[in-house]
């Protein structure tokens, strides 16, 4: 049976704020699950704490709203045991590159399957808005004591740098385009990154939805001038095509660069992709070559009669004296 | 003919093939029927340090180490220093004798502590600080030498069998050793050939040339020694006998309870278990075709946690294995499977804390800790194995526990267990049944909810991917379709569905799982964990005496099985504890729940295992009412 959009709705009240740019993000998700046609019950959303950890229990699919910090590991232990679910993890900037940097980083190196998304607005609305890894160095946003004293994280260039597969930026005001792009993250094969920019109207005063408008930058030319801006509307290309290290290198130096760029021109798109670096389900394959047809998730263990079904009479043979 | 019991101690630097050495005496004493206790001690080193194994053989069950060592086996002048003490009056020990005049402060591996303590020793009995001090003491004793010049039995060697590159293989040194304590016992040396081929089953070459030097060693121990009064030539075998490795119980146990997945962080003692899985990852299964365990090693613990649980919510058995620090990074993800009731088996191998603390050393500090792991109230079991054999039968009732009231478990274990190599009856796997209680096959209609109040506290439980059983999990207090709640209703039902699986479970789980009784008399045991094995030990040792000690073997620590315990203790009169811990954790949460007092105190916290030696004084002196309160245990080097 085909499902339309509504079908991935939940009626669980969303209690983020007015304006919150996290509604731009679920509802591109929900779109992209209604348009790849999958369905609810093959497809579960993890997500982390704070408020876009909220972000399960408003989709129709089974979610599992984790740790704080923790989301990739619940996920990941997920695909591993059922490779055939569509995985979709999803958390704060606080979240996945604050207290779940560790996990960031290893899950890069580990690439499975599966598509990543954080919420990047700057702040920790939920705890009141303290500064959270992604905001700038010396930046002040309204409910900060003091400038921020750390310096920023670049979340496109740790991805890119750990090893993720798909790495691309958003804008939760453009959700067609998001929508287009965690297709995309989805169907990659291997670990996708999708950085969103998503203004906290309640917390962040200085990245907000006019200032990624670019309203302030009116007052130097007279046509409107977005800051945002789409890779795919230049020359970029951030496709790795062949498995040759000048070409991945190239790549990826390419994307670094890119990631850097910042201030009054912030790119968004697809900033790197190699899909020439085996998945992780493929490195279990070579090793248990029976294991996307025979997954942990699939295997009975037990016979008929509830005795256990795996025969270690080999092993035990070997240990007798 | 009086029973054969025997112990044999192997020592070297860590790197030098004392493990090797002390697994061929294994095999070799299993191999012509004897029962071994066989235990590793090590420091957290990779090369250099000291490293001992002692191997007990008996003709008859045991379950334990002693205190007296009947035959040391030494290539280094560390182990002479270190365990000359040891050794009975009427034992031997076998020595480097080009080591003589090696003194303490030529070992640099002698640590000042110990140094102190013998050279204190000496300085009192006039003699050197040396090799020959020490083995004139032992002499004195009435100790047997069997100096040996192992580079000279090399050279000899090499020159006869004309291969040159034997002349100073120092790594041949320990079957040097176990070959020359096999010859002064005259064990037959077929067996002694056999294990070397299949300890080096990998390396032919190598086995050859062991072969040679171990055929050379044995006959010029034969020759050369003829005055050792123990010998070991052979006993009854007993059918499906197994030499097992201390992990063997659950990692196997493990496969053969359908766990599927395992996540793991690196840590002393517990990897040894998933690497085992990993190394055997495909699995045979009846009438199907080849299944798996999934093994991943992760970032830390908190992913460790965090997978193992992502996997539990696909409906698969789950599983990870680790230690004290790497557990106390586990435990908010602990309360997560809490309050979510997702079945998860954590198999904790505790060694000494606190932190790091001796972290290849023994200990049971952990209990109260498991007890409480996480913050908030929810349900969890906690279950102790007292062996190795044990072990393997308690995983399969873990995995049991888990699916059936839908809770985390924290099976106990402990770096004893882990350490210990011994013979014990072969597991049987028919004796462990599959129960995933309501683990859905199928769900028909479109209103799921995976936290269902039902009668009994348990939810049918739908996973990950399955058709109609979409649900949703939080940490957040949550309704029946796992959505977030903070009515105050709704968190009265939903605590009290959850807690009520706690007195589920101790009505459901049979009273002989929950505690083992091994009779009670007036003065009575209770214990847990891997002190079984010397309590049983030395119980049996005060029985021949005529004394009768009760014991009490709790395994299920949590929740607390408080009538059962007080209704077997009722005609104890005394009670005495035995741990490995400093503050008797068992008798904190025995107290809190039965009621009574404790009349005596057991405890050992000097990270080395206990001896049934030393509980058998211990008991003895309580018997004869001269014990104090507390006794402090310290054997071991």
């Amino acid at each position: 049976m085909a499902l339309k959009l509504a079908d991935y709705k939940t009626n669980v009240h969303n209690d983020w704020c007015p304006g919150c740019g996290d509604f731009g993000i679920v509802n591109a998700l929900q779109m992209a699950l209604a348009e790849m046609g999958i369905q609810r019950d093959k497809a579960t959303i993890f997500s982390g704490i704070g408020c876009s950890g909220k972000t399960s229990h408003f989709i129709n699919t089974y979610g599992v709203h984790t740790l704080h910090g923790r989301v990739l590991t619940f996920a990941q232990g997920g695909k591993i045991a059922n490779p055939e679910m569509t995985v979709v993890a999803v958390g704060g900037d606080g979240d996945g590159l604050g207290i779940g940097a560790g996990h960031f980083v290893a899950a890069g190196r580990r690439n499975v399957d599966m598509t990543y998304i954080i919420f990047d607005n700057g702040v920790y609305g939920l705890t009141k808005g303290q500064a959270s890894p992604t905001l700038k160095l010396g930046e002040k946003t309204k409910s900060l004591p003091s400038p921020n004293t750390n310096y920023n994280v670049n979340p496109i260039g740790l991805a890119v740098a750990s090893g993720f597969t798909f790495v691309a930026r958003g804008y939760s005001y453009d959700v067609r385009h998001l929508k287009d792009l965690i297709i995309k993250a989805v169907k990659h094969k291997g670990l996708s990154f999708l950085d969103v920019l998503q203004p906290c109207p309640t917390y962040n005063d200085l990245n907000t939805r006019d200032w990624y408008a670019g309203v302030d930058l009116t007052k130097e030319s007279i046509e409107r001038h977005s800051r945002i801006y789409k890779l795919e509307d230049t020359q970029y290309e951030p496709v790795v095509h062949y498995d040759s290290e000048i070409e991945v290198n190239e790549k990826m130096s390419q994307a670094l660069i890119k990631s850097l760029e910042w201030g009054n021109k912030i790119p968004t798109g697809i900033f790197y992709q190699n899909e020439l670096v085996s998945p992780y389900e493929t490195r279990i394959t070579d090793k248990v070559p029976n294991y996307l047809e025979n997954p942990p998730a699939k295997q009975q263990i037990s016979t008929s009669e509830g005795k256990p079904a795996t025969d270690v009479s080999d092993i035990l043979d070997s240990l007798i004296v | 003919m009086s029973p054969v019991d025997f112990t044999w101690l192997i020592g070297g630097p860590q790197g030098s093939g004392v493990e090797s050495g002390a697994n061929i005496f294994s095999k070799v004493c299993a191999e012509i029927g004897y029962q071994i206790f066989g235990k590793r001690e090590f420091y957290s080193n990779i090369k250099g340090e000291h490293s001992y194994f002692a191997v007990r053989v008996s003709d008859e069950n045991i379950h334990s180490n002693v205190n007296e060592v009947t035959l040391m086996a030494s290539f280094d002048a560390e182990t002479i220093f270190r365990h000359y003490d040891d050794v009975s009056s009427n034992g031997g020990i076998i020595y480097d004798s080009d080591l003589d005049k090696t003194s303490t402060e030529d070992v640099h591996t002698l640590d000042d502590p110990f140094k102190e303590r013998l050279h204190k020793e000496l300085e009192s009995r006039n003699k050197p600080f040396t090799i020959s001090g020490v083995i004139e003491i032992a002499r004195e004793k009435g100790v047997n030498l069997y100096p040996v010049s192992f580079r000279g039995l090399l050279a000899d060697l090499a020159e006869q069998t004309e291969n040159p590159k034997l002349k100073g293989l120092v790594r041949m040194y320990n079957v040097l050793g176990v070959s020359l304590s096999l010859g002064l016992i005259k064990m037959p040396p077929d067996s002694l050939l056999k294990s070397i081929d299949m300890i080096f089953s990998k390396k032919p070459q190598i086995a050859e040339i062991n072969k040679q030097a171990a055929n050379y060693a044995y006959n010029f121990a034969t020759a050369k020694f003829s005055n050792f009064s123990h010998n070991l030539t052979g006993t009854t075998k007993q059918s499906d006998t197994i030499l097992v490795q201390g992990h063997y119980g659950t990692s196997i146990g493990k496969m053969v309870s359908g766990c599927r997945f395992q996540s793991y962080y690196p840590i002393t003692p517990a990897s040894d278990e998933s690497v085992y899985l990993e190394s055997n990852e495909i699995l045979q299964i009846q009438n199907d075709r080849p299944g798996s365990t999934i093994v991943i090693q992760t970032e830390d613990e908190i992913s460790a946690m965090g997978m193992m649980i992502g996997a539990a919510l696909t409906g698969v058995r789950s599983s990870t294995s680790t230690s004290g620090p790497g557990f106390a990074l586990m435990t908010e993800a602990i309360g997560w499977a809490g309050i979510n009731e997702v079945p998860v088996v954590i198999t904790l191998y505790q060694r000494s804390g606190p932190s790091t603390g001796l972290p290849t050393r023994h200990g049971q500090d952990d209990l109260q800790f498991a007890v409480n792991a996480g913050h908030g109230d929810f349900p969890k079991i906690v279950y102790a194995s007292g062996d190795i054999e044990e072990s393997f039968y308690d995983t399969g009732r873990c995995f049991n526990y888990a699916d059936v009231y839908q809770i985390p478990v924290i099976h106990m274990m402990d770096k004893f267990l882990s350490s210990s190599v011994v013979t014990c009856t072969k597991f049987d796997p028919n004796k462990i049944s599959i129960d995933r209680g309501q683990l859905l096959e199928k769900i028909e209609g479109n209103e799921y909810k995976r936290f269902a109040f039902t009668g009994d506290g348990v939810s049918p439980r739908s996973r990950l991917g399955m058709d109609n059983g979409v649900f949703w999990n939080t940490g957040d207090e949550s309704d029946e379709f796992g959505h977030i709640s903070e009515d105050p209703q709704v968190r009265i039902k939903m605590m009290d569905k959850r807690m009520s699986r706690l007195d589920l479970a101790l009505e459901k789980i049979p009273d002989d799982e929950q505690v083992v009784s091994f009779g009670v008399h007036e003065h009575t045991i209770i214990s847990w964990g891997s002190t079984k094995g010397p309590i049983l030990d030395a119980i049996s040792m005060l029985k021949k005496e005529g004394i009768d000690i009760g014991f009490i073997q709790i395994k299920l620590i949590h929740p607390f099985p408080t009538d059962h315990v007080k209704s077997l203790l009722k005609d104890a009169k005394t009670l005495i504890d035995i741990e490995a811990n400093h503050s008797a954790q068992l008798s904190k949460i025995f107290k809190q729940n039965v009621l009574r007092d404790i009349n005596y105190y057991i405890l050992k916290y000097t990270g080395r295992g206990m001896t049934s030696t030393e509980i058998y004084d211990s008991l003895k002196k309580i018997v004869k009412n001269k014990a104090v309160k507390r006794e402090v245990l310290s054997h071991g080097a």
